[in-house]
């Protein structure tokens, strides 16, 4: 409960930096996300009342945008550059690897233990060294099925660790 | 420091590059994200450790006097041919080191920075010939190209303001502030011939003059940086390798059309040219290059970052103007255009990170230098992002009107893997896919307009023989339908069913009449959207219709993927003379349609087969095919 109430305070303070401005609620949503790791429906509500918009305007923002996400995230994201270099360099069977190895499918991205979240992107720039993937904000280029299952080893043995 | 004024400005460019000059050499190390991904960050680490060591290393901060015989290590921007990267340059030499690890640093100090040899293993090697090659220059990736906007990437610190003025940074600026009028900084560029790099190709001088035109007081000035087209990276590297080139070139455009604040909307996707563009507002503030009365004259501006929040549509004007007032990021019809009415109603100008970057070199060598690269009707150099199946991947800059051939086979080397060329996908999701014949089509906006595929923003994604395109173009239709933003109907639903056309097509249940309709469909998707993406939407169907009609029919009339790249039209098949009857494949079977006794050759039934390859990743004879 302690840790809602700090989270919420955050909340307010981000409001505050960008002045409660409406024309910062895309600013407000990427750095309220940072906090929660997504954005949760009653903290939409919250920043709705305090920058004086309708809470349909906020959620309307942020379903627009890919890089919301309504729901928790895994500890980890893993995602999986689908860009048209990508694509041609076989960037579909690193996907399906990824989906095999955490029991993931197109219509649920995260694993059960909330660890993995796997997505896809349009491009991340990275043209030259496709196909890329970005595992716990690493950037691995010239990726093969084998190189990923690797990385979440890798991944998951650290938590182990810890 | 502050820079107060023009003598202040030129005093302290001529004293860093006199500082510059000193070294005996420089050592930069590629700091794009490419190189940084494979390691290159680890390699500047242990580079400026073992200098130092040697007792040669000094900071490169070019304002304070240094010996003759220093060496600085410098984190460099994007050099283009991320491929080979870790890249890293010597400065004067131009020798070139690829693929450098951090192994070798401790080899490439006591060669090369100490006795000045040169490690032929690190050296880049042609694969077409074979042949070592030492500099840069003499790369066949870089030696065709003409660089002006990547000029300087690669080339120097982009974290390091001083490193930008010793190159005459800022000198432009200063040039247009201290001897031009609003109008005739408009006439330089209008002459100059540049068009909007971003896609459209829009003449730059005349969309200024626009802006100019209407009544002040408050106009804007928008850098476009939300580079969403798949396959395209030259904004990022100009961000990170160059950033105060877009500060100088908005501010140039910001005088121009009488604007004083700019925002530059950068996708969310490139974190590290966020990083390296809010430094370099930073810097350029703490020396009064931006801000209140820049270098004496009254000219204030000011320059916010506002980052994307992942929508493709958020690249085109109005929707980006939307997008940076907060709310969802949908085109607004036009007109009123942005010149007149854009940001929070203010006239604004919305350009793309590489015109920007431009600017800097038409005012200081002139429109006519500017105009003798590139073709009557589109002047200067194009960066095109060349990637996919090629042996050389990256980023490269050419004087428009250059053949796709000279790119793909000449900087691109070819095909990898011995490859077959088939298609070259130019412009991204707005674009076309060219084949074999359009090979010698020069690379200027009107030429490619006419075999209906556009510049775009330059991504070049190359083909094989193994690429099917009919499913390239429902990968771009999967793609704008995702991120078609559903506010008019034709592009909304258009694109649904254009893709649900093109999802039966490869799924070996298409008909003859189905591509009728596919490209009745396209054509009103194309006529009847609201804004470029919708209109452009339909260009990779379009364009592999008309130049890849076998490739449709072989899916609808014989039921067969030529490429044999769609998954429902493959069909598994065991060669029993290749067989050893190991059943590891029967085994691994997930459907189990492998059937067959101990050592002798087993059979795939075909009604049961999933086609998902798990066996002929197993077997080891190889023994599997598709057919």
């Amino acid at each position: 409960m302690e840790n809602k109430e700090i989270k919420f305070l955050q909340v307010q303070q981000i409001i505050e930096s960008h002045e409660a401005k409406v024309s910062h609620l895309i600013a407000i949503l990427q750095e309220t996300q940072a906090v929660y790791g997504y954005l949760p429906k009653e903290v939409l509500t919250y920043i709705a009342t305090a920058i004086g918009i309708s809470p349909a305007t906020v959620l309307g923002v942020a379903t627009f945008y890919s890089q919301f996400s309504l729901i928790p995230k895994g500890k980890y994201i893993i995602r999986v550059c689908d860009g048209t270099a990508c694509h041609v360099r076989g960037s579909e069977p690193i996907m399906m690897a990824v989906r095999k190895e955490l029991g993931l499918t197109a219509d649920k991205p995260t694993s059960d233990d909330l660890m993995f979240t796997l997505e896809t992107v349009s491009c991340l720039g990275a043209c030259g060294l496709a196909p890329v993937v970005v595992a716990d904000e690493e950037v691995h280029g010239q990726m093969t099925p084998d190189g990923i299952l690797e990385v979440i080893k890798k991944l998951k043995t650290a938590v182990t660790d810890n | 420091m502050l820079i107060k004024t023009h003598e202040d400005l030129k005093k302290l460019s001529e004293k860093a590059k006199a500082a510059l000059e000193q070294y005996k050499s420089r050592i930069l190390v590629c700091a794009g994200t490419g190189c940084v991904a494979n390691g290159s960050l680890k390699v500047y680490d242990a580079l400026v450790k073992m200098v130092k060591e040697k007792g040669l290393l000094v900071e490169v901060d070019l304002v304070e006097e240094v010996g003759h015989d220093n060496v600085g290590v410098t984190k460099s921007g994007c050099h283009g041919f991320c491929q080979m990267g870790p890249l890293v340059r010597f400065e004067p030499s131009g020798l070139l080191y690829c693929k450098v690890k951090e192994e070798d640093v401790e080899e490439i100090v006591n060669t090369t920075v100490v006795n000045n040899g040169v490690i032929e293993r690190l050296l880049y090697e042609d694969p077409n010939t074979g042949e070592k090659i030492t500099t840069q220059d003499e790369n066949p990736f870089y030696k065709r190209q003409v660089r002006v906007t990547l000029r300087y990437c690669g080339r120097i610190d982009p974290e390091n303001i001083y490193d930008y003025i010793a190159h005459r940074g800022y000198r432009a600026l200063s040039k247009v502030l201290q001897e031009m009028t609003p109008e005739t900084v408009i006439k330089e560029i209008t002459e100059s011939g540049l068009r909007g790099r971003g896609g459209g190709g829009f003449p730059t001088g005349r969309k200024w003059s626009f802006a100019a035109a209407q009544p002040g007081p408050k106009k804007y000035v928008i850098c476009n940086g939300d580079e969403g087209d798949p396959g395209a990276f030259m904004d990022r590297s100009v961000m990170e390798g160059n950033p105060h080139s877009v500060l100088e070139g908005m501010m140039i455009a910001g005088f121009a059309i009488g604007a004083d604040e700019g925002y530059i909307y950068a996708r969310a996707e490139y974190p590290l040219a966020i990083k390296r563009m809010r430094k370099a507002i930073a810097d350029a503030e703490a020396h009064g290059l931006l801000g209140e009365n820049i270098l004496g004259t009254g000219f204030n501006f000011k320059i916010h970052i506002k980052e994307g929040a992942g929508a493709f549509v958020c690249g085109e004007e109005t929707a980006l103007i939307a997008s940076i007032e907060g709310e969802r990021g949908m085109p607004r019809p036009r007109p009123p255009f942005p010149a007149v009415k854009g940001l929070w109603g203010c006239p604004t100008i919305i350009n793309n990170v590489e015109t920007l970057a431009n600017l800097r070199y038409i005012i200081n060598n002139g429109a006519a230098l500017f105009k003798s690269y590139g073709t009557a009707t589109s002047a200067g150099t194009k960066t095109f992002a060349l990637a996919g199946q090629v042996q050389n991947t990256g980023l490269v800059e050419v004087p428009m009107g250059m053949t796709l051939r000279e790119v793909v086979f000449d900087i691109g080397g070819g095909l990898r893997d011995g490859k077959k060329y088939k298609s070259v996908q130019i412009g991204g999701p707005s674009g076309g896919c060219l084949t074999e014949e359009n090979l010698d089509l020069p690379l200027d906006y009107d030429e490619l307009l006419k075999v209906g595929a556009m510049v775009g923003s330059g991504g070049l994604v190359v083909m094989g023989e193994d690429t099917c395109m009919v499913e390239t173009a429902k990968f771009f239709m999967g793609f704008v339908q995702n991120e078609s933003c559903g506010k008019c109907v034709p592009c909304r639903e258009g694109t649904k069913q254009l893709l649900a056309l093109l999802t039966k097509i490869t799924e070996g249940k298409g008909t003859e009449d189905d591509l009728v309709l596919l490209e009745e469909l396209a054509q009103n998707v194309k006529a009847g959207s609201l804004c470029g993406l919708g209109k452009t939407a339909p260009n990779p169907v379009l364009t592999t219709l008309r130049y890849f009609r076998d490739e449709y029919l072989a899916h609808v009339r014989d039921k067969k993927c030529p490429a044999g790249a769609c998954q429902a039209l493959k069909e598994y098949y065991i060669d029993p003379e290749k067989c050893k009857g190991c059943t590891v494949c029967a085994r691994v079977c997930p459907a189990n349609a492998i059937t067959g006794d101990k050592k002798q050759p087993h059979v795939i039934n075909v009604e049961l087969c999933l086609k998902c390859g798990a066996c002929m990743e197993k077997c080891k004879f190889g023994s599997i095919i598709i057919r």
